[in-house]
């Protein structure tokens, strides 16, 4: 193996990615754990965000329907950086207010549950028009139908259309995912120590530019490929009793 | 496109009024005295993020035609690297490109004494080049997926009828395949758009000064925290709007229609 790498000029690039202190690949793997706790936090938070706004887009009022409109728009034209921003200092103020009036002071506020909370409020925008499309791709029979035997709101969600949608949302609900992790890596700019600062932090302690970023997308590059697998699966699932697409008669 | 009379319903002109009187008290009640003197940085940032937005978009389209043209029609050993390239392209984060580009590149290209003695070195010195090179990358990635799709999506019996006709090949594809993908794509060209621009302030993070790094620079001189990220939103919004409503032009014009996509 250490003979491999040294006919390849890999030895040095093999030291500083080793996972024992001399090397920096245990900071990476910290880093992507924090990374992945980002997302898949964010992406829940996001899920549930959708979920309600989805509903409320398609069977509330008029004014949550108009609020949730400007709440999507506006949350998909503006950077995710910007929004980051402006999420982590409102976040904060609302938290140190809160603790300075019952006495308290000052904050830390804690890495990952902030980038989880501005994360999963971008994720929600997304998450309500995904959801909004699958939920009205449903045959509108269907829940009628539920309806009619007097199956209670919440039932009906869970035992017809919610199972009813999934073939329709796990597409975007993937790529949402997919960006979920993409997107965890922007906390770097706000200085949470996730996978991309991490590597950053090795490589301008080390000078091996190119050995992090390129191990750092390597890592980043297995997730997507691994998620990618893995909603396979989901969508075969979801689809489990429907003519496929492509394979059916034309 | 929008509809007067919708806006004219008695819960929307309450919220109209509200919103109006969030604006006044942000007039009133914030802080903008730094704005004058920071207006002449932040047109020049305005002028750097839009110009960025232009030629990172035509750039990437160009090489996303290739890229996509592989992928749909050519031999595995294009079809292949094609592929990958936008599988990385689209499987990493764009920041971790951009900082790939900018401190790897920019750490290596000092240590060829031909680089550093080159016409181009001037220029590889800047942070800018780097941007307008991970940005082009980043969407030509995400369009050539696009364009695949589009290139498979054109109906057969129309290259066979150009065929037929014993149209050449550059020209069938000049005249007849590529104007029909690009129109089935507007629609979905539109919103990568917006996604490009929406990935431009990145470049912030490499020294290079858009709006998003003046609207930085303005909150770590005088501490201001919300009125620049506020105006910061309001300027992205207004691009976002207008990017949307120009390939909703562009739509009308080739297409004909105002097919809204959703």
């Amino acid at each position: 193996m250490t003979g491999l790498l040294d006919s390849l000029g890999l030895a040095q690039s093999a030291e500083l990615l080793s996972l024992s202190p001399p090397g920096w690949g245990g900071n990476l793997l910290r880093g992507l754990s924090h990374s992945l706790q980002i997302a898949f936090g964010a992406y829940a938070l996001g899920l549930v965000i959708g979920l309600f706004g989805a509903y409320g887009k398609l069977y509330g009022g008029k004014v949550t329907r108009d609020l949730l409109a400007i709440y999507t728009t506006v949350i998909r034209a503006v950077p995710e950086l910007v929004l980051i921003l402006i999420l982590y200092y409102v976040g904060s103020d609302i938290i140190n207010k809160i603790s300075s009036s019952m006495g308290g002071g000052r904050v830390e506020i804690n890495g990952v549950a902030a980038g989880i909370w501005v994360l999963g409020i971008v994720q929600g925008a997304y998450a309500t028009e995904i959801l909004r499309g699958a939920i009205q791709a449903v045959p509108p029979g269907q829940i009628e139908a539920a309806k009619s035997f007097g199956m209670p709101a919440f039932m009906t969600m869970r035992r017809v259309t919610i199972p009813a949608m999934m073939s329709f949302a796990v597409p975007g609900l993937a790529n949402l995912w997919l960006i979920a992790t993409k997107d965890t890596a922007l906390l770097a700019v706000v200085g949470f120590n996730e996978l991309t600062l991490e590597t950053r932090q090795a490589a301008s302690s080390t000078r091996a530019y190119f050995t992090f970023f390129l191990a750092a997308g390597f890592l980043y590059l297995m997730v997507t490929l691994c998620s990618g697998v893995i909603f396979t699966r989901i969508e075969k699932w979801a689809r489990r009793g429907q003519p496929s697409l492509t394979g059916g008669r034309t | 496109m929008i509809d007067f009379r919708s806006l004219m319903q008695p819960h929307r002109i309450v919220m109209m009024l509200v919103f109006a009187g969030i604006v006044v008290w942000c007039a009133f009640s914030l802080q903008w005295g730094w704005i004058p003197k920071y207006t002449p940085l932040a047109l020049q940032g305005i002028w750097t993020s839009i110009w960025l937005l232009v030629v990172t978009v035509v750039l990437g389209f160009l090489l996303a035609v290739p890229l996509g043209l592989a992928q749909a029609i050519g031999p595995w050993y294009l079809a292949a690297p094609a592929k990958v390239f936008c599988t990385i392209i689209r499987g990493t984060p764009l920041l971790l490109q951009l900082w790939l580009l900018y401190y790897g590149l920019g750490s290596l290209f000092p240590q060829f004494p031909w680089i550093r003695s080159s016409e181009l070195w001037p220029y590889l010195r800047q942070a800018w080049p780097y941007a307008v090179l991970a940005l082009t990358l980043s969407y030509a990635g995400y369009e050539g997926e696009v364009m695949r799709g589009a290139f498979k999506g054109v109906a057969k019996g129309q290259l066979e009828a150009a065929k037929s006709f014993g149209m050449p090949r550059l020209t069938m594809f000049r005249r007849i395949w590529l104007p029909q993908a690009i129109r089935n794509v507007l629609p979905t060209l539109g919103g990568e758009t917006i996604l490009q621009m929406k990935a431009t302030p990145l470049v912030a993070t490499i020294t290079v000064v858009d709006i998003y790094a003046v609207s930085s620079r303005v909150r770590s001189d005088t501490f201001i925290i919300y009125e620049p990220l506020l105006l910061l939103a309001v300027f992205y919004i207004l691009i976002a709007g207008l990017i949307a409503l120009a390939f909703h032009w562009l739509e009308v014009q080739v297409l004909g229609t105002g097919k809204r996509a959703g």
